[in-house]
């Protein structure tokens, strides 16, 4: 039995299933919705390598390098807020985040 | 089933086992852990891929720059864990409801829409097994994709100045000189000349001597 695409593309959607249950079971914990976000982009990214590889195109490799380059500015944005929102309310529960509410 | 399979099943469980951990674990610096682990099993996968730069980036980029990012955070701020924790076991079903229906989805994709049994089409040309992957990257990112690389660059450049500029905090307690202040003063503000007569002409001492006597001989 060798490998097909088939594997890569179930390891990328089981991963991006299990990401998705991570964001609502943590739904008050903003580090932790944060780094399912980071697992949700590597399912994606997967996804693209895998497709690279079994169609014999070079493009594929390209973007995940775009995606990689924005994921890292998202999470370091992200962080940024979440500092900031610690210093202003000295936790970070999202449900917490209602100040715009009316 | 031969080496590479068997190693795809090893890294894909422990990826899985990973990501698992990284969504229920109770300390969010295990969680981080856990989430470096697993970008470590899905850079292995890549290598499977023969996506050998990619492979190591991710393990540069993310590893060595954004998991110690988040372990820095993470450790810098001081969070009650089990107030964050409250209603986790509460939205449980509504979570494995969406995650089983997101499964099922991909699955009925994966299986209507692929060939599973196809080989890799990469045998041959820019991607095959003796090809420089790092070097056909380059030659494609540095001609065809030029200008989203570029792009890329200044977004990574907004990034740093956003995250810097939310977070900077001046001191209370810094001498701070502000510039427009600095530049603006003239020499006039800060230097007063006075004219003073260069010599002044001596009281005589035996007079002033005298005087002091007969105070003191009064008293």
């Amino acid at each position: 039995m060798t490998l097909t695409l088939g594997h890569f593309l179930s390891l990328g959607a089981m991963l991006f299933a299990l990401s998705v249950i991570g964001i609502f079971l943590n739904r008050k914990n903003l580090i932790v919705l944060l780094m399912a976000i980071e697992l949700m982009l590597l399912a994606v990214n997967m996804n693209f390598v895998a497709f690279s590889h079994f169609l014999g195109d070079m493009h594929g490799q390209i973007f995940v390098f775009f995606i990689l380059t924005v994921a890292a500015a998202e999470s370091a944005i992200g962080l940024a807020l979440l500092v900031l929102l610690f210093r202003n309310k000295s936790n970070i529960n999202v449900d917490e985040l209602n100040s715009l509410k009316g | 089933m031969d080496v590479k399979t068997g190693l795809f099943y090893l890294f894909a469980a422990v990826l899985l086992f990973a990501a698992f951990r990284v969504i229920t674990a109770r300390n969010p610096v295990y969680a981080a852990l856990y989430l470096v682990l697993a970008f470590f099993q899905a850079s292995a996968i890549w290598l499977l891929l023969r996506a050998e730069f990619l492979a190591i980036s991710l393990v540069l980029v993310y590893v060595g720059a954004v998991m110690v990012l988040f372990l820095f955070v993470v450790m810098m701020l001081d969070i009650n864990v089990d107030g964050l924790r409250e209603g986790f076991w509460k939205h449980f079903p509504l979570a494995a409801g969406v995650g089983a229906l997101i499964a099922l989805e991909m699955a009925a994709v994966l299986m209507g829409g692929f060939r599973l049994g196809d080989a890799p089409r990469s045998a041959s040309g820019p991607m095959a097994a003796n090809a420089n992957n790092t070097l056909e990257l380059g030659k494609l990112l540095y001609t065809e994709y030029l200008y989203p690389l570029e792009i890329a660059a200044v977004i990574l450049l907004v990034a740093i100045v956003a995250a810097i500029a939310l977070t900077l905090r001046t001191r209370k307690d810094s001498k701070y000189v502000n510039p427009a202040d600095q530049v603006r003063v003239k020499a006039r503000d800060r230097v007063r000349i006075v004219q003073m007569p260069v010599t002044r002409a001596a009281e005589p001492v035996a007079e002033a001597a005298a005087a002091d006597a007969a105070k003191e001989n009064k008293a």
